[in-house]
């Protein structure tokens, strides 16, 4: 049954990809100012304009010209950054890997802190911890990244000098990045198993697994955890989109590169293939995270396993 | 059996259940009647010890169960209790059983958990308490998930649970309201014949008269948090003393004649937080007096049973 339900789900990922990739490719197109002004030097002449149009085979009806592209694409082709003059596959290639440290990392320890704190403050006799846990909630999830980063940079790097302030060489460098970006995240993933155990709590099914005299903790893990962890899952999906791109802030302050810088240098200077390749990474990522998402419920819920079926 | 003695139930300052008593001797049946909101759930819920789940908390009285007081034991010893000794059908199927979960595991973990057995044993039991309950094909069942299965199919998979420990008091709270009324009279013959055949003492929690007429030995008539009559069925039947217990039995349908119009009882149960003064079903009451408004009653002797009413007995 779970198998019949992914078989389904990747087959929807089909039209969903096709649409993006034609969004994707009608940017150069739709954004104001011509990509081949960016192009040309100063003072060529209209052959010279022409010759690069017929290059970028910018003459062709737009139907070709999207074929051509996304058939290169399948072959590993980006196409070749026009200010840095470098093939974008290599660009991607180069920053991918700090992304996903970065982001990999974030999301892993956002996740479990998350979820943690969020069952300690839904199962807590204690007022103290529970206030404690709705103010950490409330601050997680108000104070942004990039002012949290200079903050961590200055008491930890610069005050404490425990770790490197900016750049991106080891470990050690990456410590305050995932701290930033996780300590929203936790709030986030705390924020919802909270409220999803507390509503699950109150469900009929729940007072009958206290009548057959499970003890607390069975009931919890046994049976209060999985429910609450559906939506918890449904967010991390999402999330994991975020893993490429959602750190662009934090990745300027600390001057880490990433993908999410490439992208927003890329869409400063006009260079659509980079811009390209970027957004079909994060779409790809946003995909991918949904799918994953949408899989693990399935698994989790044999209700939604039927479902869609 | 099991003994309940002036019992009182508070949410913090409020007090929606006070002076309930009755007792159950092994293989009887105990109704419990009233309207919605009379405090019948709660009395369960305070025989089972599951009060604190909704934070309330008894604050007088006591439930002996053989021989020990419930209002006071510690909360493992409780957990022993329940599920064990006592089992607990609630009132709605649809959403009694965890819907993540297989049937079977559900009904497994209590011969687990209260008669020490392995995962096999506990299937075995299983199947046999489910073959015993008329489900067809138990060994398929268990692999079944809640939303697969019909209401009557779900309540008996509660009752199975309640069942597989071999319980000596069965609490049913609203057994068969949620449920089709065809179904309803298989589930009532289903919990009567396990009373017969298991020696069991089975608390019926139910606002349907005709239901306590077919099933019980002893009923207690609840009304706004309080008992206000109880004694033998026969008794209360033949001669109903409070006028709200008049007013129920006089509910029940006929179904003798065509222009029978069916009756009910004019108003509403009071809320919990503002109950009447004095007695408290008299705003509705058509014998009231002046005392009635001023005066808690006592419970007067009448035969086998007892009501709390100024003038019990009065012509209907």
């Amino acid at each position: 049954m779970l198998w019949r339900y992914i078989f389904f789900r990747v087959l929807m990922l089909i039209p969903v990809s096709f649409s993006i990739s034609v969004v994707i490719f009608m940017i150069v197109h739709l954004l104001p100012g011509d990509p081949i002004d960016n192009l040309i030097r100063v003072g060529s002449s209209p052959d010279d304009r022409a010759a690069l149009i017929t290059k970028y085979g910018l003459d062709q009806p737009l139907a070709i010209q999207y074929l051509r592209w996304i058939g290169a694409m399948f072959q590993g082709d980006f196409g070749e950054a026009i200010v840095l003059r470098r093939p974008v596959a290599d660009l991607i290639a180069q920053n991918l890997p700090y992304s996903l440290a970065l982001g990999g990392l974030a999301f892993a320890f956002s996740s479990i802190v998350g979820i943690i704190l969020g069952t300690i403050s839904a199962t807590t006799r204690s007022k103290i911890v529970e206030q404690f846990m709705r103010g950490f909630i409330l601050l997680g999830s108000t104070v942004p990244g990039f002012w949290l980063a200079l903050l961590m940079i200055l008491f930890f790097a610069v005050q404490l000098q425990w770790f490197p302030v900016s750049g991106a060489g080891g470990w050690s460098a990456l410590v305050l990045p995932v701290l930033t970006i996780g300590f929203g995240g936790v709030a986030l993933v705390a924020r919802v198993t909270r409220v999803a155990l507390l509503d699950v709590k109150r469900e009929d099914f729940v007072m009958l697994l206290h009548a057959k005299g499970l003890p607390s903790y069975k009931i919890l893990f046994g049976h209060l955890m999985p429910h609450a962890l559906l939506p918890v899952v449904t967010i991390l999906a999402l999330r994991i989109g975020w893993i490429l791109g959602g750190a662009v802030t934090v990745e300027f302050v600390f001057g880490r590169p990433g993908l999410g810088s490439l992208l927003i240098r890329a869409l400063g200077q006009r260079d659509y293939p980079v811009v390209q390749g970027c957004l079909l990474m994060l779409a790809l990522a946003v995909m991918l995270g949904t799918l994953i998402g949408d899989v693990a419920q399935a698994a989790m819920d044999p209700r939604i396993r039927e479902a869609k079926t | 059996m099991l003994e309940v003695r002036d019992l009182e139930v508070a949410f913090g300052p409020v007090a929606p259940l006070s002076g309930v008593s009755f007792s159950l001797e092994k293989g009887e049946t105990l109704g419990i009647v009233g309207e919605s909101g009379s405090g019948k759930s709660l009395t369960a819920m305070s025989v089972m010890g599951l009060l604190p789940l909704s934070g309330g908390r008894i604050t007088a009285g006591s439930i002996m169960f053989d021989g020990q007081d419930l209002t006071n034991l510690p909360e493992p010893a409780y957990r022993k209790l329940r599920g064990g000794r006592l089992g607990l059908i609630t009132q709605n199927p649809m959403t009694s059983l965890d819907p993540l979960q297989k049937i079977g595991p559900q009904v497994d973990a209590v011969a687990r958990l209260h008669l020490g057995m392995n995962a096999s044993e506990a299937r075995a039991r299983t199947v046999e308490i489910l073959g015993t309950l008329r489900i067809p094909e138990p060994g398929t069942i268990c692999n079944r998930y809640p939303h697969q299965m019909s209401g009557g199919m779900k309540q008996r998979i509660v009752i199975a649970m309640a069942l597989a420990a071999d319980p000596d008091v069965l609490v049913a709270d609203e057994p068969t309201t949620a449920l089709d009324v065809t179904v309803q009279a298989q589930i009532i013959r289903l919990l009567d014949d396990l009373v017969k055949e298991r020696d069991l003492s089975l608390v019926l929690i139910t606002h349907d008269m005709s239901v306590v007429a077919q099933t019980c030995d002893k009923v207690v008539v609840m009304y706004a948090g309080r008992a206000i009559e109880h004694g033998p069925v026969e008794a209360i039947f033949d001669a109903p003393q409070h006028p709200y217990t008049q007013a129920l039995i006089g509910c029940i349908p006929k179904g003798l004649s065509d222009d029978e119009h069916l009756t009910g009882i004019p108003g509403t149960v009071p809320n919990v937080l503002n109950y009447p003064k004095g007695c408290p079903f008299h705003p509705r009451c058509t014998q009231a007096k002046e005392i009635c408004a001023t005066d808690v009653p006592a419970f007067v002797q009448h035969g086998n049973g007892q009501a709390a009413c100024h003038f019990p007995g009065a012509p209907q």
